[in-house]
């Protein structure tokens, strides 16, 4: 019976639009060009400052700003000296870029989606499947049409993390939103403020802690992208840990790996302090 | 002058409204139409006036829509029909801008959970409608320090609300709405969420410096104490209707129907009430042409062993007893005078509290009289104090 309905072919209607969508390619051009930049940008700014003078500045912003915890700042401060002593730090540098730059135009991208979503019902009930759809995708099937597009290396390594890490910060800058309370609001229009002082001054504020932990996840799934980007060419840790597994070398595997783990960390730890971050009173 | 004239105003929540505008129209109740279309009607065809630096009270229960129509009147929530007159300008009408332009210099708002911004200092969040109309920052300061003193308020300016008490919040909130300069306050059960002894305190903080500001303040409740103690004007709504509008006293004496009247039942009328609402019409004798056998055959008559002597035009003498009245009979005197006493007689206003009465009837064993330029209007014993106290009719017309 199952013989009688003929094969759906989506994989065919796949390939002909991604195909067709290759004729588009001076945008895919251009877009390409900045997210090369940036991540130029980033890694040289990045690599200007010395290793050590680097540790310094991040073990000192983890302490005023992250709640002075004198656990975590050690972690920060042995952790990093631990990956320049393995000598991965340049390729740290190199992850550390695309994760940025993936962070930064999830950020760009995703915030004002969430905020038209928190705005308008029929946007939410449109957008919430796709980003459903962009998560449960396995990572690995964004990599194919990335390569199509972008080409191998950095580049189309920062669109898949984009795609797959970007859904968290769309979700909770909407969630943050709708969840400032009615009372603010009807204060904030009661003394006549416009749409965009409201936002501004009232609803981004006050969601601001929801929508930093929504950046943190994003920043979490772009390094857990670094691996997979590494399949189609992307430099940096990820690349060590994929070298590893094809030569079955543990040993460079697990240091690799554990410089992630560092790295993750201090990401995580970093973000989600800025998240919570009390006044200075 | 009247501030502010609000006419038919109407909110029907819920999709294609109109549906059900002819049924209110027709008369039909709230839930005939709920039942019929199954839209909510919030406020049904208010009308009133608010006259200019007058403390307008909108009273009722949990869902009679008082919450709703005060904020018609600023249209946080678009009114269905009617009319906001603010100055003469039809509220429900105007754009977007000039809305918004009424909203930052006419009307401001306080709001029952003081709806100020957590991340914002005690200073900014004062400020914040200032800054929204862009006036520089050294003038919003100064102003917004202003309505901080005014409230009491100095040496807060930097801290966050959540520092502050409840009731501490609720002064940022009216700091907030003062720095406006608006003439109109909309108070949306603003005292509600305070604890009861701080929400007096409030009451007559608001009442002082209304003394002095001005202002017009339509001002929201569901405590009857609240509006009695603060209104010169109270309404009562029920199921989205206005019920009844009057002064307090209007609303406890002479109550509009069966629901108003349940409502004042168990109201704390001493704080309410005044002589005149609890005297009884007097027995007197007038001495100039009535003498102790007359006084004694009138005070047989009604059970009573005491008198009120009053002149022709009722301007009262003094009081006198039963036993020196028998005494003047027996002795066969035709003149009453030499028994009056004045002295021992306790004497108040048409307008002394019941609360001060109460005091004086522990101080004398005779009634109270009740004056109204030196003329006896009505007289107090103790039962007539609680039976009005209870809320039972005191008959002064027999």
């Amino acid at each position: 019976m199952t013989e009688a309905i003929p094969r759906i072919p989506l994989d065919e209607w796949t390939r002909s639009v991604v195909d067709w969508m290759t004729n588009a390619d001076f945008i895919f051009d251009s877009i390409e060009q900045v997210i090369s930049w940036i991540l130029q940008g980033l890694y040289w700014g990045m690599d200007l400052v010395p290793a050590l003078l680097f540790i310094a500045i991040l073990t000192a912003v983890t302490y005023f700003f992250a709640g002075r915890k004198i656990g975590l700042t050690a972690f920060v401060f042995f952790g990093l000296l631990l990956i320049v002593n393995l000598g991965f730090w340049d390729d740290m540098i190199t992850m550390l870029s695309l994760i940025l730059a993936a962070t930064i135009l999830s950020i760009v991208i995703g915030v004002p989606i969430g905020i038209w979503m928190a705005k308008n019902n029929t946007v939410e009930a449109i957008v919430k499947p796709i980003l459903d759809f962009m998560q449960t995708m396995p990572a690995f099937v964004y990599l194919i049409p990335a390569v199509a597009f972008f080409g191998i290396g950095m580049e189309p390594g920062v669109i898949a993390s984009v795609i797959f890490g970007m859904p968290p910060t769309i979700r909770l800058t909407n969630l943050g939103i709708r969840e400032v309370s009615t009372e603010a609001i009807e204060a904030a229009d009661a003394f006549g403020s416009t749409g965009t002082q409201k936002l501004f001054k009232v609803q981004l504020p006050m969601a601001k802690t929801t929508i930093m932990a929504g950046v943190n996840q994003t920043i979490m799934l772009s390094l857990s992208m670094v691996v997979i980007a590494s399949m189609i060419g992307a430099d940096g840790l990820g690349d060590i840990v994929y070298t590893a597994v094809g030569r079955n070398d543990v040993g460079s595997g697990f240091e690799a790996g554990l410089a992630i783990v560092v790295v993750a960390i201090i990401l995580d730890r970093l973000t989600a302090g800025f998240g919570l971050r009390k006044r200075k009173s | 002058m009247s501030k502010i004239k609000v006419e038919n105003l109407t909110k029907v929540f819920g999709k294609k409204p109109n549906r059900a505008l002819s049924l209110l129209s027709e008369d039909k109740s709230k839930a005939e139409i709920l039942e019929k279309t199954g839209l909510t009607v919030g406020v049904n065809k208010a009308s009133f006036e608010v006259q200019d630096g007058e403390i307008f009270v909108i009273m009722g229960l949990s869902g009679s829509g008082k919450s709703t129509l005060v904020r018609l009147l600023n249209r946080l929530i678009e009114p269905t029909q009617g009319s906001v007159y603010l100055n003469g300008n039809d509220l429900a009408t105007v754009d977007q801008k000039t809305l918004r332009n009424i909203r930052r210099k006419d009307m401001s708002m306080v709001f029952q959970k003081f709806g100020l911004f957590p991340f914002r200092t005690i200073l900014s969040n004062v400020e914040y409608g200032l800054e929204i109309q862009g006036v520089d920052k050294k003038q919003r300061t100064e102003k917004a320090m202003e309505s901080l003193k005014l409230v009491g308020l100095e040496g807060y300016e930097n801290k966050y609300p959540d520092e502050l008490s409840g009731g501490m919040q609720q002064r940022v909130g009216l700091a907030r709405a003062f720095a406006n300069d608006s003439d109109v306050l909309l108070m949306d059960e603003a005292f509600s969420a305070l604890d009861p002894l701080i929400r007096k305190d409030m009451q007559d903080e608001l009442l002082d410096l209304q003394e002095t500001m001005k202002k017009t303040i339509i001002f929201i409740t569901h405590d009857l104490d609240e509006a009695l103690r603060i209104g010169d004007r109270i309404t009562i709504m029920k199921d989205g209707k206005i019920v009844q509008i009057g002064t307090p006293e209007e609303i406890l004496t002479n109550p509009a129907d069966e629901y108003v009247e349940k409502f004042v039942e168990d109201v704390d009328r001493s704080k309410v009430y005044t002589a005149s609402n609890v005297m009884m019409r007097p027995e007197t004798v007038q001495p100039e042409r009535e003498g102790p056998r007359v006084a004694l055959q009138r005070m047989r008559e009604n059970g009573i062993s005491s008198i009120f002597a009053v002149k022709r035009n009722r301007e009262l003498i003094g009081i006198v007893d039963a036993s020196d009245v028998r005494k003047l009979v027996d002795e066969k005197q035709d003149d009453l005078t030499s028994a009056i006493k004045m002295d021992a007689l306790k004497v108040v206003e048409m307008d002394t509290p019941v609360n001060d009465v109460i005091e004086l009837t522990a101080e004398t064993s005779y009634p109270i009289a009740v004056l109204e330029n030196g003329k006896l209007r009505g007289i107090i014993i103790r039962s007539s104090i609680l039976a009005a106290l209870s809320g039972k009719e005191v008959n002064l017309d027999d």
